[in-house]
């Protein structure tokens, strides 16, 4: 113990080298392991388009498929439904789709109806906030948890968030954004394909 | 250190007598016993605030054993989940009673852990030198809600799914990392298989083992500074002849059998709601969790398990128009610092600098309300931990506090569990405008505890701990 003041330089320097090394080993271990959490392959090969036909689709009928394990609503507007979009421009936060459009909205919905055709709403039924699928709310008029003057349109059952019928979310409500279009085209006049347009997957 | 003795017994010594000598020679058997619990001396004048300590181990027990058991019967897969789990309800022998157990004893945990929590903030025992005590118990409390949420997904019914979905997706609200944070934690683009697979790791291995040992440094740490009391008096400062505290009694046996007698209580009451009302109304297992979960319909009304609903509903209260009071409360609380803290200059600045960055944030334009929920709702959690830092009260105890202090407590409470109840309920206008209410009050409450904690006039403590011979 009586050298114990002396500094063996050499050694404090393997022994540095050592400590590094092991932590570069033990960062790697690690790093594999978090990496282990990530979406599968086959997790993401499961994210393939849709085909829906629509041909059965009654006016003021909804019909809910799955993509990507999220339900796809289809929505065929009757005329009086489209004609409510009017009405809610001004209620609506973001009624032109101008937040976030390349996450939420492609080119081709930016408009008031938010879709390729007037009468068929294609939206990506999860709510913006944190993911529920709201319910739709197709009836007009005063009705519990909805604002009195309710021209139809949908209620996120979770956290109150209200949309119109072109999923545009109303203001001061919790979800940030308007209800997700996904890419869509269609491939006749009654069968589209969802995850997918002329630019190429989704 | 000394060589090794082996210690010398008379030839007559009893054989269990040798047996323990023997060990104790090679691990610290006995004195383990003792420093723990056998010559642990407690304050005697504890009341029935200081039986949850002793259950929550209890349920701890409880739900390693009866989790084990159903580990055997479940399987962690999408498609067979939910299956699995009404065939432990329906085929295994016994298996319902052993799931109800599991499922009340979550309950009965947070219940316990609730009130133990309480009698830490009525008689001050997260105050100096027991700040430690009080950090790992929080840690504790961290624990318990993961272990309860990566649980409540395991049943794969409508409300695991969709509740493990809605707070997955809160980790989404962090700006810049957060989509991909939540992408990661699933392991897919939904809740899926691969998410019920590790959240059942989680549940069964991960968790429980780091919650062993935080309850064994807990403990620890408890045993070494000792036990708090109602009175707030520190025993150890008044030593007897023997060297220990003159107003303390050995645990064993005297706490042993006070613990079994409130160990009895709570095992009938337990009973009970095992037996007569598992599901409690909807509160401890939720109606909508008896269909299998469903990833293309939300059940109509969903919300937390009621443990989560107090937090739950800051979550909720923090909406685009709430976010100008935030801003304003924000504001005044950094003017209220400068003005009444003596906290030197450098670190007042600092906190004005990071308050100004907040309120940039929460502009409309900046970061989202959804986002200062996410925070909100946190920090609802995490303020706890800083208790022993912001009670300045000259005493320890509400005893010896100014009554109105028990005024400002019963509001808190009060507060807590509103926020509770509403959390259960669906939003509406007037509910959405209590939560905000009390949301204000509960981070009041904390944030301005420093000052009102000192105020008024202080009873005298007495020398001795009250206690009256029964």
């Amino acid at each position: 113990m009586s050298n114990e003041k002396q500094l063996d330089s050499g050694r404090r320097g393997l022994l540095v080298a050592t400590a590094a090394a092991g932590s570069v080993v033990g960062l790697a271990t690690a790093g594999a392991l978090v990496s282990t959490f990530q979406p599968s392959e086959r997790a993401k090969a499961a994210g393939a388009p849709v085909e829906v036909d629509i041909s059965t689709l009654a006016p003021g009928e909804m019909r809910t498929v799955e993509w990507r394990g999220k339900p796809v609503w289809l929505l065929k507007r009757t005329p009086e439904m489209v004609a409510s979009l009017k009405q809610t421009d001004g209620k609506v936060a973001d009624a032109d789709s101008k937040r976030n459009p390349d996450e939420f909205t492609p080119e081709y919905a930016r408009n008031e109806w938010r879709s390729r055709k007037p009468e068929l709403l294609v939206a990506v039924g999860i709510c913006t906030h944190l993911g529920c699928s709201p319910s739709s709310k197709f009836t007009p008029g005063p009705q519990p948890s909805l604002p009195d003057d309710w021209a139809g349109g949908f209620l996120c059952p979770c956290h109150g968030s209200t949309f119109d019928l072109a999923g545009r979310v109303f203001k001061n409500k919790p979800a940030p954004d308007n209800l997700q279009v996904p890419r869509y085209m269609f491939l006749s006049d009654t069968k589209l394909v969802i995850g997918k347009d002329e630019k190429g997957e989704a | 250190m000394a060589a090794f003795k082996e210690t010398k017994f008379p030839a007559n010594a009893p054989a269990a007598e040798k047996a323990l000598g023997w060990v104790d020679d090679r691990f610290p058997l006995t004195k383990l016993w003792n420093d723990q619990w056998g010559k642990y001396y407690a304050p005697k004048n504890f009341n029935f605030w200081y039986i949850f300590g002793s259950l929550a181990m209890l349920v701890l027990v409880l739900q390693i054993v009866t989790g084990i058991f159903l580990t055997m019967h479940y399987k962690p897969d999408a498609t067979l989940a939910f299956g699995s789990v009404e065939y432990i309800m329906r085929e295994v022998p016994w298996g319902w009673l052993v799931r109800y157990m599991h499922s009340t004893g979550a309950s009965a945990f947070f219940i316990i852990v609730y009130l133990h929590m309480t009698r830490g903030l009525l008689y001050g025992s997260y105050r100096k030198p027991r700040e430690l005590i009080w950090l790992f118990g929080f840690a504790i409390f961290l624990c318990l809600m993961a272990e309860a949420f990566f649980g409540y997904l395991l049943p794969w019914g409508q409300m695991s799914y969709w509740g493990a979905q809605v707070i997955v997706n809160l980790f989404g609200a962090i700006p810049f990392i957060g989509p991909d944070l939540s992408l990661w934690i699933r392991g897919d683009y939904v809740v899926s298989d691969a998410t019920l697979n590790r959240f059942f790791a989680f549940h069964v291995i991960a968790i429980p083992l780091v919650l062993l040992g935080l309850v064994a440094a807990h403990l620890i740490a408890l045993h070494e500074v000792g036990s708090s009391n109602p009175d707030g008096i520190e025993v150890k400062e008044n030593l007897g002849a023997d060297g220990h505290p003159v107003d303390s009694i050995p645990s064993h046996p005297y706490y042993t059998v006070h613990d079994l007698f409130g160990v009895s209580v709570f095992l009938v009451i337990f009973s009970a709601v095992v037996f007569f009302a598992p599901e409690m109304g909807g509160f401890f297992l939720e109606y909508n969790n008896f269909l299998p979960g469903d990833s293309l319909k939300t059940p109509l009304h969903i919300a937390p398990t009621w443990y989560f609903t107090a937090f739950y509903s800051v979550l909720r209260a923090t909406t685009a128009d709430f976010m100008w009071v935030l801003m304003f409360g924000v504001a005044a609380y950094v003017v209220f610092i400068w003005l009444k803290s003596r906290l030197s200059t450098t670190i007042k600045a600092i906190i004005a600098v990071i308050a100004l960055l907040a309120i940039i944030g929460m502009l409309p334009s900046v970061l989202d309300a959804k986002f200062w929920g996410v925070v909100f709702f946190g920090g609802s959690v995490v303020i706890l931990a800083f208790l022993p830092w912001l009670d300045h009260s000259k005493v320890k105890s509400v005893r010896y506090r100014p009554s109105w202090h028990k005024y400002v407590y019963a509001l808190f409470f009060l507060s807590f569990l509103t926020l509770g109840y509403l959390g259960t309920l669906p939003p509406t206008e007037t509910r959405t405008l209590v939560s905000q209410v009390c949301t204000l009050f509960y981070f009041s409450f904390f944030l301005l505890m420093p000052w009102w904690s000192a105020m008024g006039t202080f009873k005298p403590v007495p020398a001795r701990v009250v206690f009256h011979a029964h």
